[in-house]
């Protein structure tokens, strides 16, 4: 009990003391918004930007057009082709990189704040200019044809294919983000700035940044350089349907070790249940090291050499996945063994040691994921992308701490049906 | 640039050799990152970085011994040992370790290389004690019985599974290097050959252990908010009275004899996609007193292959010629002994790898003929500059960058030189040194490609 007791005081006055009533929400006067956190202890700023609708933006028959452009973001702008483009950013030392998800398109910045000035201007070209040049876009099609082959023989690559294929056949998130040979090869310029246009959209931006930077900076820089983006667009998407039921799916390649993804339908974000949920996957499989298929498959009978479960939470579709790699002459023994675990969670619960234990541990461990200025853009603008509000810092570890024995038992039928998980192994198991 | 990351994950996957941690292996402090070190009386070095932004440590215990110093026909002791080290002592259960750390909200992890073994837990800042505690204990108490050591057998024959066997990039790299090395050990895998950790005994382990677990074998670094005289009191209370192994020796390694013959390996596997060429050659590492030719091979390699649209290479094979889907270069200078320089091509689908390796010698004359361009230095230059102040961010990136300078009989003085040697780099020392590239007789070139017959080529 005191233990308890010391850790919790400890995090309040963590967060107290530290940024946590240091975020400022930032207002530009063309309307937009950003949060920010000054930190001056280090002459950069990391902001973080993203805009909702990602690969699911795709339209029809142009699928991996979003991730297409986003590989162009960084091949040219204004009057720069892409060589010149690519020393301008040397010379500033600007680090611009760009991730697609399928419900969201991610920017990650770093500038000096010795030349902040001149890095706002190029990040304004940056954005707003983009010139989709036909030789850049041929030299990143011929490179994203190039990783889609590999990607065609890679086992952990086909796996994640195959489950979300027969997860949602009907829906884009059943295809990769990258899109097929077949519409890489036929997307052409005019596909390209359709997909710019479907995703640079100011309703659905978020904006984030930590580093040696004020307010009154940071607003006239997100009016400069995003500021003239339109506001039109509608990135919320179709609902997905999860199609897959409960058995297995054996996809044969030969390869000594079986990669296996398993997963069933999750739980909402929004649903009054997601904290118990989040609390149960951890002791499930969320922990590595000590969650009980760990303990099982790995340290108890060395089956694999990690195995996770993580909880997906979509625009529109939420799942319970996980993932394992295991001898072929194991695979099968290793997939048994995580459906009696999936059983035993239901049927026998969770002591209220383990419960206990994943508190401390997750209420201890979010304080320090605050450790440095990219770290704390990312968490910031994800809690913007998911619409919390900054004191969701402070009051997230209540909710953990609200979570009861009894929760986790309801949370438990509920969510972990052992007949719904299916198994796609990809390698040559025996059984 | 993604794409290019791309690239190199698939390519590079675990070959721990990349452009990408060139900049990163590059990367040191400024002058204002405070930095102190201090040795106690059993020989064990203390290294505290602070950095007092948020309440958090890392604390990380390095031994000054890896893969490469192995007895011969028992590869992968040394990864062995490091997993075997979580099963617990007499006074914390298998798994405890772990488990206490998790409780606090911690995390914590080890990783072995040819050079050094290294254990880290990440928690807050007011648990530093109960880490020593921990870390010290193990360091001369670890037990583990046989079936635990059985089981384990099998986790890591799964892990090489896993990273290795299940990857032809993988197999390919680690078949390169056993060729690079004709007597350093640098040419046996860090895992161990399967063959080799299957027969590996519990008395094996337990030599290396007792030989190298010692003070004087250890270097602890603590980064974070946290202040130089707790740590040296917390290091003294903790890892003081710990016994040094008087009969542990420096380091030393059988080495190379002058490599006389330039190799070629083809390498074939059904999973093949997309066909590449990589060559290495020995080159001189970092040394202590002596990084200025490692200093030139670091700029030359962000010259020649540091990003597609402005390198040497890319300009030339990717941009100009369009022969190449993607070609790069790479050097890591921080490593015990002579490490690698190497090129990649990957070529554009119609061209053979045997024309791709001529296009590869092409381009490098032509740069060795025609010079630095000094526009091009002067950005390099900039962005190792400001790669310095990025790192400064991630707290842990610092410890490792300190940790693996060090285990490479760096020293901080080393250390912290290395900016301004890069900075101090001439047009006149990277020809100099580019010239190496002109001698095969020191190089591997790997062809990586499908089984003959099959496929496009």
């Amino acid at each position: 009990m005191s233990r308890l007791f010391i850790i919790l005081f400890f995090i309040l006055t963590f967060l107290s003391k530290s940024f946590a009533t240091t975020v400022t929400e930032v207002r530009s006067q063309k309307g937009l918004s950003a949060w920010l956190v000054k930190e001056h202890s280090i002459p950069f700023i990391a902001m973080e930007i993203r805009f909702k609708g990602g690969a699911t933006l795709d339209r029809d028959g142009k699928r991996g057009a979003i991730y297409f452009m986003s590989a162009l973001m960084n091949e040219g702008a204004g009057e720069l082709d892409s060589s010149e483009f690519s020393a301008e950013m040397e010379r500033l030392a600007i680090k611009l990189d760009f991730e697609v998800y399928q419900d969201s398109l991610s920017i990650s910045v770093k500038f000096l704040a010795e030349n902040k000035d001149e890095a706002i201007d190029f990040l304004k070209m940056a954005f707003l200019e983009p010139r989709f040049d036909s030789e850049p876009i041929e030299k990143i099609r011929n490179q994203i044809i190039s990783v889609l082959g590999s990607n065609s023989k890679d086992p952990n690559k086909i796996a994640s294919k195959v489950f979300f294929q027969k997860s949602f056949p009907n829906h884009l998130y059943g295809s990769g983000k990258e899109g097929s040979i077949e519409t890489v090869s036929s997307i052409n310029r005019e596909d390209i700035l359709n997909a710019y246009s479907d995703i640079f959209n100011q309703n659905e931006i978020f904006i984030s940044a930590v580093g040696d930077i004020t307010e009154g900076e940071l607003e006239s820089l997100i009016d400069k350089v995003f500021g003239d983006i339109p506001a039109n667009g509608d990135a919320s998407g179709l609902k997905a349907e999860y199609r897959l039921s409960g058995g297995n799916t054996i996809f044969d390649f030969d390869t000594p070790q079986s990669v296996v993804i398993f997963g069933q339908k999750g739980i909402k974000r929004a649903d009054k249940d997601f904290f118990p949920a989040y609390v149960l996957n951890h002791i499930l499989g969320g922990s590595g090291f000590g969650s009980k298929l760990m303990q099982e498959l790995r340290e108890k009978n060395g089956l694999t050499y990690g195995i996770s479960t993580y909880l997906v939470n979509w625009e529109n579709a939420d799942l319970l996945l996980g993932q394992f790699s295991s001898s072929n002459d194991t695979a099968f023994k290793a997939v048994n063994m995580v459906k009696d675990v999936w059983k035993k969670l239901v049927s026998d619960g969770v002591s209220s040691e383990e419960l206990e234990d994943a508190k401390t541990f997750l209420t201890g461990a979010y304080p320090l994921r605050f450790d440095g200025n990219s770290r704390i853009a990312k968490i910031l603008v994800g809690m913007q992308i998911q619409g919390l509000s900054v004191n969701y810092i402070r009051n997230r570890n209540q909710k953990i701490n609200d979570v009861s024995l009894e929760d986790l038992k309801r949370v438990a039928s509920r969510l972990l049906i052992e007949d719904e998980l299916h198994f796609v192994i990809v390698g040559r198991p025996t059984s | 640039m993604r794409l290019v990351y791309h690239f190199l994950e698939i390519y590079f996957k675990f070959s721990f050799i990349t452009a990408v941690l060139l900049i990163y292996s590059s990367q040191t402090v400024l002058a204002d990152q405070k930095v102190t070190n201090f040795v106690l009386d059993n020989g064990l070095e203390v290294v505290v970085i602070e950095d007092h932004r948020a309440p958090v440590v890392v604390h990380s215990l390095w031994y000054k011994a890896g893969a490469a110093d192995e007895e011969r026909g028992k590869s992968g002791v040394a990864h062995f040992l490091e997993h075997l080290l979580f099963k617990g002592t007499k006074k914390v259960k298998s798994g405890e370790f772990s488990e206490t750390v998790k409780k606090l909200g911690g995390s914590d992890n080890a990783f072995t290389h040819w050079d050094y073994t290294g254990y880290y837990q990440r928690v807050s800042k007011d648990r530093l004690a109960l880490m020593m505690e921990l870390e010290s204990d193990r360091m001369i108490n670890n037990q583990f019985s046989e079936d635990e050591m059985e089981i384990e057998r099998r986790v890591v024959l799964e892990e090489r599974s896993q990273r290795t066997d299940s990857d032809p990039g993988a197999l390919f790299a680690e078949q390169r290097r056993a060729a690079m090395y004709l007597n350093h050990p640098y040419g046996v895998p860090i895992i161990g050959w399967r063959h080799e950790i299957e027969k590996l005994r519990k008395q094996d382990i337990l030599a290396f252990y007792k030989k190298y677990y010692a003070p004087n074998s250890a270097t602890l670094i603590v980064a974070g908010d946290v202040m130089p005289f707790e740590v040296r009191d917390l290091a003294e209370k903790y890892y003081g009275s710990l016994e040094p192994n008087l009969d542990l020796n420096k380091r030393h390694r059988s080495t190379e004899p002058p490599q006389l013959a330039e190799r070629k390996i083809v390498f074939e596997d059904e999973r093949v996609s997309q066909p590449y060429l990589i060559r290495t050659y020995l080159v001189p590492e970092r040394n202590q007193g002596a990084q200025e030719m490692s200093a030139a091979l670091s700029v030359l390699a962000e010259l020649l292959g540091g990003n597609e649209n402005t390198s040497v290479l890319g300009t030339a094979l990717q941009l100009e010629t369009k022969k190449a889907l993607y070609a790069s270069a790479f050097y890591s200078g921080v490593s015990y002994d002579a490490t690698t320089f190497g090129l990649l091509i990957v070529p554009v689908k119609g061209r053979t790898l045997e024309q791709a390796e001529n296009d590869l010698d092409v381009a490098i004359n032509d740069f060795v003929e025609n010079g630095v361009d000094s526009g091009q230095l002067i950005r390099i230059k900039k962005q190792l500059r400001a790669a310095d102040i990025y790192a400064r961010d991630n707290i842990f990136g610092l410890v490792k960058s300190y940790g693996t300078a060090l285990m490479s009989g760096l020293s901080i003085e080393d250390i912290q030189r290395w900016p301004d040697l890069l900075q101090n780099v001439s047009p006149k020392q990277i020809i100099e040194v580019a010239k190496v590239l002109n001698d095969k007789r020191n190089a591997v070139t790997g062809f990586f490609k499908r089984p003959t017959g099959n496929g496009d080529r």
